[in-house]
């Protein structure tokens, strides 16, 4: 810059001496234009947070320290980390002229313990997806009760895939599972899960997806964090189960899935109903279906005995064939061994459609129809009224 | 089948037996129901009965197409 060139020339000498200001400024211009914004690691000391709400402490090292500001529109929300305790901060290096103090705006502040900084992300794509409307519980859908044909997108080769196969073969192996691998672990892992993700989105049919792996340690479960995968789970357009490693950690994926599993073997019972319960619910409806028609018959045969006793004896012929052809469509019946509600040796008169024949006046002498007996069909013709 | 249509298979038996439990109805209908309620007991019996899980890994062909294979684990 010019001007700071003419600053030299002019305060090589006493007589072009720089005022404080101005060589305090100078060192600002220079630091700033020197440096981008840094991530700087230190411990904190002589912590204070004045009433303003701006916070002032100073880090330090073995070799320097410097002192720190943070304004108070940068450190809402945060807790105020304590005497000692190691930090990162991203911050801009500046002078702080009425001090000439070399000093750092911390921007933004975060432990060093473990994690700190993939905290620091996670929380702002947990952030981002949040804005999206990605968490609302609004948007989970119900899982399908009955899946006939799920996707699990994990590694073929862990022990999670052997897992949740073994429970869906026991519980429900009526399902069809379409594995879609994907590494699940290390650089790969996010545009591998990416990728199958967006390939799950294109198989016909499909009513459920499970995306997950075993338990691992943090780092292992990253792919996981990612805001991008995230997106993709978020996005595809069947219902969803994440599951990723133990209980403790809950990641993102877990977060926008619509139902979150602790455990693969958990994703696999919530994916899929048991067998065994569906069969007794089946077999109830079974039992109910044949006491309804039972009951429909013993109706229409009281009916029928009451006319019987008004009309005498000469109906009884007829009354008879009608009780049979009321009793009978048990042949199906006995396919299906709960509903042996009728006994055998009944027969339903229908004409060639189908349609049962109930009535007299459809046996006019010389019809045709078919009975269906026990063990098959045959054809029958009608010798007319019974005098 | 479908897991919404096995679902909705379940849904019509249900149907099917409140009906005949519930109404007074014409034989000719109760009998149809009746039918219709031991195909459909019939079709989700067969389906229960499966006993072999089938698991396949999806493939993707350099041009795009999806394919399968079987997967043994």
């Amino acid at each position: 810059m010019n001007s700071f060139g003419r600053f030299a020339t002019l305060a090589a000498s006493a007589e072009g001496a720089f005022s404080v200001a101005d060589v305090t400024r100078r060192a600002r211009y220079l630091i700033e234009a020197g440096f981008d914004r840094v991530w700087v690691r230190g411990e904190i000391t002589g912590f204070k947070a004045y009433q303003s709400g701006h916070w002032y402490f100073t880090l330090r090292d073995r070799q320097a320290q410097v002192r720190c500001v943070m304004w108070r529109s940068d450190n809402l929300g945060l807790t105020a980390p304590q005497e000692g305790t190691e930090v990162f901060v991203e911050a801009r290096p500046t002078v702080w002229e009425e001090r000439g103090e070399f000093r750092l705006v911390v921007r933004q502040l975060v432990p060093t313990d473990a994690s700190g900084l993939w905290q620091l992300r996670l929380e702002q794509a947990r952030a981002a997806l949040e804005r999206d409307g990605l968490l609302d519980p609004a948007r989970k859908r119900r899982l399908p009760a009955y899946p006939m044909r799920l996707a699990i997108v994990t590694s073929v080769d862990g022990a999670a895939l052997r897992d949740m196969v073994s429970i869906i073969g026991r519980r429900w192996p009526a399902v069809e599972v379409l594995v879609v691998p994907a590494r699940v672990q290390g650089e790969e892992a996010e545009g591998d899960l990416l990728r199958a993700l967006n390939l799950v989105n294109r198989i016909p049919d499909l009513d459920l997806v499970i995306v997950g792996r075993g338990g691992g340690s943090r780092e292992d479960l990253w792919a996981f964090n990612s805001e991008k995968v995230a997106r993709a789970v978020a996005a595809v357009r069947v219902p969803t189960i994440s599951a990723v490693g133990h209980e403790t950690d809950v990641s993102l994926t877990d977060l926008v899935a619509d139902h979150r599993a602790p455990t693969p073997s958990a994703a696999a019972e919530a994916a899929v109903p048991d067998r065994r319960e569906v069969l007794r619910a089946v077999g109830v409806l079974a039992g109910r279906l044949g006491h309804g028609l039972r009951r429909r018959i013993e109706l229409g045969r009281e009916r029928l005995e009451r006319t019987a006793d008004r009309l005498g004896d000469a109906m009884d012929d007829q009354i008879k064939r009608r009780k049979h052809r009321l009793a009978t469509l048990a042949a199906a019946l006995d396919a299906l061994s709960p509903l042996k509600v009728l006994e055998r040796g009944y027969a339903v008169a229908r004409d060639e459609s189908g349609a049962v024949l109930s009535r007299m006046a459809q046996f006019p002498a010389g019809q045709k129809f078919r009975l269906t007996l026990r063990d098959g069909e045959v054809g029958a013709e009608s010798l007319g009224a019974v005098k | 089948m479908s897991g919404s249509s096995f679902k909705e298979e379940l849904e019509r038996l249900e149907a099917i037996v409140r009906q005949l439990e519930q109404e007074d109805l014409d034989l000719d209908r109760a009998l149809a129901l009746f039918e219709e309620g031991v195909a459909r007991l019939k079709a989700a019996r067969e389906l229960l009965q499966k006993s072999e899980l089938t698991v396949k890994r999806v493939l993707e062909a350099a041009d795009g197409t999806l394919g399968t294979d079987p997967l043994d684990l």
